[in-house]
Parts: C-alpha cells; sequence; structure tokens
C-alpha cells in the first residue's frame, strides 16, 4: 500500500456557498408585505437549505458536465423590479410570438406576472389560471402544493433558490373531464436590466384534472441581447387517465444562463407528452424528473437542442416507472455546430412493483463540425423482471448517402444538406401534436437553415 | 450511331482501390431501351452510381459524355437538371421530409437551373396525381416523409413516381424490379413504358430476365466482371434466363 491511499484526499467541493450579496437580496424578498405565513415559511427553509449547500460545482456527480457555481457563485445578479411603461410596450411586442396564437396566455416579465401583457379575461371552459400569487381564488389551496415535486430539501439546491426568490408563478388548473383545444400560452420574458445581469425564477404549476385533455406551452424569451439568468422551476400533476401534454420552448439570447427543471406526476392511465426544445442561451441546463405513479401511465419525452458557436447545453432526466404497466418514450436529439457542447443524461428507473414496464430511451446528435462535443450517459436500474426497457444513443453527420439521393434528383449540394439539418429536428418536431406551436417552429426552423419559407401545412416534413 | 446521348467509352472506375469497371463501352442513343443485365457484383450498381455521379466511387480511366458534354465534370444536380434519373436499387429513407415537398423542389430546382419556370403548388399537385393515378400509387403513400416506412416494393414505386415526376431524357433503372411482386411489376412496367418515347432513353438494369417481359428492350448488354461481354437483341434475354451466366464466363476470361 502506498503512502498516497493512506490519507484521503482533500473532499472536493461538490457545492459553493452563495455569495452574501445572495442575503441581501433575500432580506428584501423576506421583508416583503402580504405575502401568506405558508410562502414566507416556505422561502425561508428555501433560503437556508440553499445557503447550508451551496451551488454544485462539477464536482458533483449530477453537474460534471455543466459547472453551475461558477455561473451562480458571481456576486450580482440583479432582482428587477416590476417593469415599468416603457419596458412594458417593448417587452408587448416581444411577447408576440405567443400572442400571435390567440388562446389565453400569460406573461411574466422578469419573473413578474404582467396582467397587461397576459389573456386571461376568455379562458375556455374547465381552465383556470392566473399568478400563482396573485390569483385571488378563495378557497384554494394551490400554494400547499408548491414544492411537492420539486423537493427544496434534498440535493437539489435549484429548486430551493427558485423557491427562495421567484417573484410570482403561474398556475394553470384543467377541471376534471374539461377538453380544452387552446393551447394555454405561458410566456417569461426577460429584459436583461442596465449593465448588471439579472435574474429570474420562474415558477409553473400546473394540475390536470381526471380525464381532462390540455396543452400547455412555457416559452422563455430575452428582450434583448443582455446576459441574464433565469432558473425556472416546473410542477405538473397528471391525475387520472388525464391527457397533457406540456411543451417547455427556449429561446432566450445565448448570453443567457438558462437552468429549468420540470417535475411531474401522473396518476393511473395518465398520458403526458413533454417537449423540451433548447434554442438559445449561452449555457443550458434541463433537469426533467418523471413519476409514473400510477398503473398504465404513459410518458413521452421529446427534446430537441440545437447549439452553436459556444452554446452548451446539458439535459438530464429521469423517468421513474413506480407502478405497473408504465410506457415511457424518449427521444432526444441534438444538432451541434461550431464549437457548442452539450450533455445528455438519461435515467430510467424501473422500481420492483413496476412490472410490464414498457421504455425506450434513445439520444441522436447530428454533429456539423468537427470541434463540437456530445456527450450521452443513459443509465438504468431496472428492479422488476418482466421489462421491455431499450436505449441507444448515436452522433453521426449528415447521411452521405441521403445527401447524394436529393442531390440526384436535382436539389443543390447546399440546399440538400440544409433540408436534412431540418429533416433532423422536424423528426422531434413531429412528435409535438399539430399545433399553432408545431406550425410555428417547423417554419422557424425551415427558414433557418435553408433560408426559405416552407409550404404549408406539414408538407415540407411529410408529416 | 452518330451522336448518341450517351457514349461511354473505356469508362475504368475503382472502390477503395479495388478496380470494379474495367473498361466499358456503350452508345445508347435517344429513343432506345437498353437492358444491362448480369450476375450480382459484376458491377452494374457501379456504373449506374458512377453515371448519377456518386464520389464514392474513383474514375481512373475514361469518358463519358452526355447530350455533347462531359458527364463525369458535372455535379449530381446538373445531370439531374441535364436530364440523368438513376431509380436507386437501394432507395434512401428521410425521416423528416416530406416526399412531395421534395419532389416539388427537386423538380423546381432543375426547372430553375434550365430556365424554365417553376411549377406552382397547384399545378404540382395536379401534376403528382395525374403520375400518382398512373402508378396507382396512394395518397397516403406520397403524403409520408420520403420513402419512410416503405415496403420494398412501395419504394420501386416511389423511385418511378419521382422519374414520371421529372421526366429525365435519360432514366437508368438500377433492378427496379427486385422486391416487386408480379402486379406490382407489371404496374411498374406500365409506369416506365408510358413514359417511352423517341426522346428518351433508359438504361435498365436487371439480373433477371423477368422484367424485360414487360419493359421491352432494344438492346441486351452483359456485363461480367466489370466489362461487357456480350451485347445482343431481346433474345439475349431469353438465352441468358435458360443457359444462366456460366457459359459467358469465359468468353470473360478470354477479353
Ligand atoms: N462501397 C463499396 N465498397 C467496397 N466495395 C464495393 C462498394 N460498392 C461496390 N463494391 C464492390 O464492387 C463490386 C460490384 O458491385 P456492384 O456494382 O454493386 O455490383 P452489382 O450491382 O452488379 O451487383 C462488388 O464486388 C462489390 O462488393
Ligand atoms: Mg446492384
Amino acid at each position: 500500500m502506498s503512502a498516497a491511499t493512506l490519507t484521503a484526499p482533500p473532499a472536493p467541493a461538490v457545492y459553493t456557498v452563495p455569495d452574501a450579496a445572495y442575503e441581501r437580496a433575500f432580506a428584501a424578498i423576506a421583508a416583503r408585505a402580504g405575502e401568506p405565513a405558508v410562502l414566507r415559511q416556505l422561502r425561508r427553509s428555501a433560503f437556508a437549505q440553499l445557503q447550508q449547500r451551496g451551488f454544485p460545482t462539477s464536482k458533483h456527480e449530477e453537474y460534471r458536465q455543466t459547472n453551475l457555481a461558477a455561473v451562480l457563485q458571481r456576486s450580482a445578479f440583479a432582482l428587477p423590479e416590476r417593469p415599468g411603461a416603457a419596458t412594458l410596450r417593448e417587452a408587448e411586442r416581444a411577447a408576440q410570438p405567443g400572442a400571435a396564437f390567440g388562446g389565453p396566455q400569460l406573461t411574466f416579465v422578469d419573473g413578474h406576472f404582467t396582467p397587461e401583457l397576459s389573456r386571461l379575461n376568455s379562458l375556455p371552459a374547465g381552465v383556470r389560471a392566473g399568478g400563482l400569487l396573485s390569483a385571488n381564488d378563495a378557497g384554494d389551496d394551490r400554494l400547499a402544493r408548491l414544492g411537492e415535486l420539486a423537493d427544496i430539501g434534498g440535493e437539489n439546491t435549484l429548486a430551493a433558490f427558485n423557491t427562495a426568490f421567484f417573484g410570482d408563478g403561474a398556475w394553470v388548473e384543467i377541471a376534471p373531464g374539461a377538453q380544452v383545444d387552446a393551447q394555454i400560452e405561458i410566456v417569461h420574458l426577460a429584459t436583461g436590466g442596465a449593465g448588471v445581469p439579472t435574474m429570474a425564477h420562474p415558477r409553473q404549476l400546473i394540475l390536470a384534472g381526471r380525464g381532462s385533455r390540455a396543452k400547455v406551452v412555457e416559452t422563455y424569451l430575452s428582450l434583448n441581447g443582455a446576459a441574464h439568468l433565469t432558473n425556472a422551476v416546473t410542477e405538473i400533476f397528471v391525475a387520472e387517465n388525464a391527457e397533457l401534454e406540456h411543451a417547455r420552448l427556449q429561446q432566450e439570447n445565448t448570453a443567457a444562463c438558462h437552468i429549468s427543471a420540470v417535475h411531474s406526476r401522473q396518476a393511473a392511465d395518465s398520458r403526458l407528452r413533454l417537449h423540451a426544445l433548447t434554442f438559445g442561451g449561452a449555457l443550458t441546463r434541463n433537469d426533467v424528473v418523471t413519476v409514473l405513479n400510477g398503473p398504465g401511465a404513459e410518458a413521452l419525452l421529446n427534446g430537441l437542442y440545437v447549439a452553436e458557436g459556444r452554446q452548451h447545453v446539458d439535459n438530464h432526466t429521469v423517468l421513474d416507472h413506480a407502478e405497473p404497466r408504465g410506457a415511457s418514450r424518449e427521444y432526444y436529439r441534438g444538432i451541434l455546430d461550431g464549437q457548442a457542447t452539450t450533455a445528455f443524461r438519461g435515467r430510467i428507473l424501473v422500481r420492483p412493483d413496476a412490472q410490464h414496464t414498457d421504455a425506450v430511451q434513445s439520444d441522436k446528435n447530428l454533429l456539423l463540425s468537427s470541434d463540437c462535443t456530445a456527450n450521452a450517459d443513459p443509465q438504468l436500474e431496472i428492479r422488476a423482471d418482466d421489462v421491455r426497457c431499450t436505449h441507444g444513443a448515436t452522433f453521426g453527420q449528415i447521411d452521405e448517402e441521403a445527401l447524394f439521393y436529393l442531390r440526384s434528383r436535382g436539389v443543390g449540394a447546399e440546399m440538400a444538406r440544409h433540408l436534412l439539418i431540418f429533416a433532423f429536428a422536424a423528426e422531434a418536431l413531429g412528435r409535438l401534436n399539430p399545433s399553432p406551436l408545431r406550425t410555428r417552429l417547423e417554419t422557424e426552423l425551415f427558414s433557418r437553415w435553408t433560408g426559405l419559407t416552407p409550404p404549408e401545412g406539414a408538407e415540407a416534413s411529410g408529416g | 450511331m452518330a451522336n448518341p446521348l450517351l457514349k461511354i467509352e473505356d469508362l475504368h472506375a475503382a472502390v477503395q482501390g479495388k478496380e470494379i469497371l474495367r473498361g466499358i463501352d456503350l452508345a445508347v442513343g435517344a429513343g432506345e431501351v437498353h437492358a444491362i443485365m448480369g450476375p450480382n457484383g459484376s458491377g452494374k450498381s457501379t456504373l449506374a452510381g458512377v453515371l448519377a455521379g456518386r464520389d464514392s466511387y474513383a474514375v481512373t480511366a475514361g469518358r463519358v459524355t452526355y447530350a455533347g458534354q462531359d458527364l463525369l465534370e458535372m455535379a449530381p444536380e446538373d445531370r439531374a437538371s441535364a436530364g440523368v434519373f438513376l431509380a436507386f436499387q437501394y432507395p434512401v429513407e428521410i425521416p423528416g421530409v416530406g416526399n412531395l415537398y421534395f419532389l416539388r423542389a427537386a423538380l423546381n430546382a432543375q426547372r430553375r437551373q434550365r430556365g424554365e419556370e417553376e411549377l406552382d403548388a397547384a399545378d404540382f399537385l395536379q401534376l403528382a396525381k395525374k403520375r400518382m393515378r398512373l402508378l396507382e400509387m396512394d395518397d397516403t403513400l406520397t403524403r409520408r416523409a420520403v420513402n419512410e416506412g416503405f415496403s420494398g416494393g412501395e419504394k420501386k414505386r416511389n423511385e418511378i413516381f419521382q422519374m414520371a415526376m421529372l421526366e429525365p431524357k435519360l432514366a437508368i433503372l438500377d433492378e427496379t424490379d427486385s422486391g416487386l411482386d408480379i402486379d406490382a411489376l407489371k404496374i411498374v412496367a406500365q409506369g416506365v413504358n408510358a413514359l417511352r418515347d423517341a426522346q428518351r432513353a433508359m438504361l435498365v438494369i436487371t439480373h433477371y430476365q423477368r422484367l424485360l417481359n414487360y419493359i421491352v428492350p432494344d438492346y441486351v448488354h452483359v456485363l461480367s466482371a466489370g466489362r461487357i461481354v456480350k451485347s445482343g437483341g431481346k433474345e439475349l434475354a431469353l438465352e441468358l434466363e435458360e443457359k444462366g451466366y456460366g457459359w459467358l464466363e469465359p468468353e470473360a476470361a478470354a477479353v
């Protein structure tokens, strides 16, 4: 035995303690008048947890690819005030993508619920929605549900960070049996502040009642190119036999740091379709934790990340099969160019009771440059014996044979290449149910690569 | 033939240093249908690929003249615009690109290249419907992504549908008959025959004589180990059917 092994090396710093600036910022929040006692208490324990543990560094097993502490440990992220009239006017234009769909919309500017830019006056039957803290719904116990899934006591100090600091959140509740066709929009806009990077901690609580059907879209945007931090938490409860489609669209600027966590819990025979669509951000870290908590639940996790330049995108997912006969389909796709780096970690947990689980996971990456790097790390933990579980990851360039096929029909080399890049993304978009969002994204991505306006409908992608 | 549409002279091509085509000479005039037969591995697909511009082959010697131009100098898309069409032996699945969208993009790219006016969506659709009827193609098939999840036979039929849409001057059909049952074969042959005219030349590559009952060639050539070892009229195909390829091997060796 060598001497080196006799003394343990100093424990690497898995967390770093937040800077004192956060303490001052929190003091201002704690002093805020009018918050219900239950929330004050929650915030206090969240901040205590954050202070005690701190932000995860790349020494932390779950953050090896993404050192969040290096970004978060900086001394000053400003918590902006409610936007003034001038900012609102600017914000109104920027928040248009959602508004263009014409359905109900909740708009948040720098984390503040902004009724002036929201559209809640004609909510579809069976939908209740509003600011989590500001909605004036007597007898509602929604605050008590905060943190039920996004635990603030454990390893996940980012949920604690969010809970301590969130301004207001979005609350969407679908009544049992309600069949809602309109897409419910939640738009988060960061104004970037003046000079000092700002932070916002968007929060969502989505409750889909028994047998209901609905679509919710969260969109994240930046008003300008200024650096800012978003640390979002979404909690989703899907009751028995309900069907919920939830898309998270991240289109922030390429200076932003975007951290998100989506936690969901599904009851028996429910169907949840979760889409994680990442286009913006200098650094993005998305966590999805889905618990199939009733027999026969089905979950789709559909991810698309497009990263170029020096963008970094890290997706971590946990699919927790807790009950029998669950089916999960997880498809993540990345398109990387420039010096982009991405990481995917997909954990599938099949608990002893979850017999007849059927789980499929795949992560496919299209590498457009020689300097980009994609990582995939599937983790299967199977504790039941009668299950079907497959996984795979691929990293590849544009398919030469497909390129030749297109060119042999007369499509120019450059266009053929762009069509194939679009096609790679279109497969992911094709997993969204037909919706205004899907159409808009198909249009945006088609033009992004081909420089053309696509034909109407899904003709371009054959969907 | 004074000015054949396609003239191949002493064509040699290699893959990864291995010579596959070892001196091909062939002239195809407008309006003619030539069948190229030969055992597996004799170089039929290699020849087709070299003509269409697949860049995994290295042409090591020889010339190919198409409509007076040096074909080997042209990019695959320029060959297509100039009227060369290859029906692939193994058509490629391209998930995420709609069949009809792709065809319209291809057709209009060719038309632009030729200085012709582009087809608008309505005219294109009308043409597509007509051609779909010709090949008894299902609407649901053409609305899907390119070849995605198509059966072998559906893919082959889609190749001929594309050919019917693009109306090439020189169509090269690489084993379009393989994977087709007899009914599908008849439909495909009928589609091909409908496109036969005095301007259009065809190179029909097949392993079996069966297809040539329906697409009757003007000439038949036998390819063996990278060379054309025998040429004749349509009766040569029947002879091959009867005797197999074995009797040609010594002749191949003697060349
Ligand atoms: N990409 C390739 N790499 C290596 N060998 C190849 C490749 N393509 C074809 N070949 C070889 O070239 C020869 C001719 O192939 P091919 O042209 O496909 O024949 P055919 O179409 O007549 O069956 C075969 O021996 C085949 O193995
Ligand atoms: Mg072949």
